[in-house]
């Protein structure tokens, strides 16, 4: 299902969460809404659900105006931060509800259950309370719960924030697969860039109430519409009114013509990579990026003078 | 697809399986060494001895002093009946009418913004601060036949509330009102709106919502406010006494025939009485304790 958002204000008394924000969701997408806390993401995603009515603008879905209509009847699935599992249930309770909402026969639920136990790895937990899952599990439970009465939208508001690092990067590779599977149109909320980057087709920026630029992962870094979107999804360097990525810094031993120079205060080895943290003659720093083998080849080391070469620096015109 | 495979399960806790119940009593990190916890637990047990245990037990005990028969009489008397009777029916309309408002009005507290909350909240908590025998008093300047406020009205319409069971509900009623709302409220901050809200994108309607998630989720609240209501609407004195006229066989509740009794020197009498209001509070408790263990078994 496509979604439209045409120009849609929400205020919480004098704080403006989202102010006139357009956006289109194509049919089967993928895709993130990322921005700082407090930048209007969860509200965006929250009327789109139909869960705050905006004061102003409109919400279609496949051309239909649903702005009015009540969240029970929209047909989205939503999956909340903190799961929001239906604690008095069992697992089997919790992901049969909707259905139950919709009077299905009972065997028709138990085969639907099973296969959805099946679909997010939860098989022989259908007896077990929410309090005895993991938080994966729990969050796994609430998306099946979620899919169960086949949405044609399917909201995720920062859907791994509360879990540890190395679970959250599982989930994500798994929300990426089984959006292949279910094709179901998809959008989820993170404040995490490289969990966007990671998983969506489509991200949208969003800061202060306002929407700074939607694209593929790779048009939000190769061509940021502004300072604000090329400081959000990847590293910046700062040099007199230009923004230069760190990787895009040559190092040179020798002095050039237009190099600048500058002194090794660390080389940080991250792996295959080195960052190379360097203090101008100006007083002010910048990090460089490197791979390790460059770094290793050249001897860089702390103390060091070298000269600096930025390639496909960018300068944005004043902000509003 | 394949699963992400290593996630750390939880051991099943048997604790979680009765949500509501606290754990065992016996937590080993709490209450220090051993000897003061039994010393917690001679202190807590002495106490309840002394003021809660040994007189219950006294009036069991002093009720069958003077034989079965005499007790058997005081309480299956016309007037004790009667009385027995009464009793049951201010719990009975009381409490459920103070357990729908209760509710209603707890979700009104915890989930809208409205001008005058506050007001509304420190409202509720009147019946606890003012004693009740002004809450009779004031019923009496609402409801007096004479020179109430709407009573000589409401007595041209045939409706005597004074000195009728309607007063006495109506005391009752007042007296047992913010039970339920300040035993329901916490529990309604601490469960938060969430899962109802994941309820409604389900495809609930406001009503299925409350009955299959809230309802549930507040139940222990709501037991307890029951409870609680229960004893006050059941022992209830001061009010019900002074809007009854306590009219012997007519307006008398079991609290005031014990206080009759044992005012006219028929000790084993107001024993008797006292006893039998005791297994009534003893029944609903075990009543609630019974509905609520179907309820889990469900």
């Amino acid at each position: 299902m496509s979604i439209s958002v045409v120009d849609v204000t929400k205020r919480f008394g004098d704080f403006t969460a989202l102010d006139g924000v357009s956006l289109e969701v194509p049919d089967g997408s993928l895709t993130a809404l990322l921005g700082p806390s407090g930048s209007g993401k969860s509200t965006l995603l929250r009327v789109i659900a139909g869960l705050e009515r905006p004061q102003g603008g409109r919400v279609v879905m496949n051309g239909r105006d649903v702005t009015d209509v009540p969240v029970q009847e929209r047909g989205v699935g939503f999956c909340f931060q903190h799961y929001a599992a239906f604690k008095h249930q069992t697992v089997h309770g919790n992901i049969a509800f909707g259905l139950k909402i919709r009077k299905r026969p009972k065997d028709e639920i138990d085969a639907r259950v099973a296969e959805l136990l099946a679909l997010v790895q939860l098989e022989g937990f259908a007896d077990r309370y929410p309090a005895q899952l993991s938080g994966g599990q729990r969050q796994r439970m609430a998306l099946a719960r979620a899919l169960a009465v086949e949405p044609e939208v399917l909201l995720l508001d920062e859907p791994f924030g509360a879990l540890d690092a190395t679970v959250r990067k599982q989930l994500r590779q798994w929300l990426r697969r089984l959006h292949d599977e279910v094709h179901v149109t998809t959008i989820f909320v993170t404040h995490d860039q490289e969990e966007a980057m990671d998983v969506a087709e489509q991200i949208v920026v969003m800061n202060h109430a306002r929407i700074e630029q939607a694209g593929t992962p790779r048009q939000l870094y190769d061509e940021p519409a502004n300072e604000f979107v090329m400081g959000f999804v990847g590293e910046v360097n700062r040099i007199g009114d230009q923004l230069v990525r760190p990787h895009d810094i040559e190092i040179l031993l020798e002095p050039d013509g237009r190099a600048q120079e500058g002194q090794i205060e660390r080389v940080a080895h991250l792996g295959f990579e080195v960052r190379v943290d360097l203090l101008l003659d100006d007083g002010r720093t910048l990090a460089v990026q490197t791979t390790s083998a460059d770094a290793e080849q050249r001897e860089l080391e702390a103390g060091q003078i070298v000269y600096l070469r930025p390639d496909r620096a960018r300068r944005f015109s004043a902000q509003r | 697809m394949t699963p992400p495979s290593r996630e750390p399960e939880i051991v099943p806790d048997p604790a979680v399986l009765s949500p509501g119940r606290s754990g065992p009593a016996d937590s080993p990190s709490v209450g220090g060494g051993r000897a003061s916890r039994i010393g917690l637990r001679t202190f807590a047990l002495g106490y309840l001895t002394l003021l809660l245990f040994v007189p219950v037990l006294l009036v069991f005990y002093k009720a069958f002093e003077d034989g079965l028969p005499n007790a058997w009489e005081t309480v299956t008397s016309p007037e004790g009946l009667n009385a027995f009777w009464l009793t049951i029916v201010m719990v009975g309309v009381a409490v459920p009418i103070n357990t729908v408002f209760g509710v209603a009005c707890a979700l009104v507290l915890v989930r809208q913004r409205f001008r005058g909350k506050a007001l509304l909240n420190s409202a509720i908590d009147l019946p606890f601060a003012i004693s009740p025998v002004v809450v009779g008093l004031s019923l009496i300047f609402v409801y007096g036949p004479r020179d109430g406020w709407v009573g000589p009205w409401l007595a041209e319409q045939g409706v005597r509330v004074i000195f009728t069971p309607v007063g006495m509900v109506i005391a009752t009623l007042f007296v047992s009102l913010p039970f339920v709302v300040r035993e329901v409220v916490p529990v309604l901050r601490e469960i938060g709106d969430e899962q109802e809200q994941a309820a409604r994108t389900l495809g609930a309607s406001a009503r299925q919502t409350f009955l299959r998630i809230t309802l549930p989720a507040i139940r222990w609240g709501v037991t307890y406010g029951v409870v609680l209501a229960a004893a006050r609407a059941l022992g209830e004195f001061g009010a019900v006494a002074v809007v009854s006229g306590k009219i012997s066989g007519v307006t008398e509740t079991m609290p005031l025939l014990v206080a009759k009794e044992y005012e006219t020197f028929n000790v084993a009498g107001a024993y008797a009485a006292a006893l039998v209001l005791a297994l009534l509070a003893l029944a609903i408790l075990l009543a609630m304790n019974l509905i609520e263990r179907r309820e889990e078994g469900a």
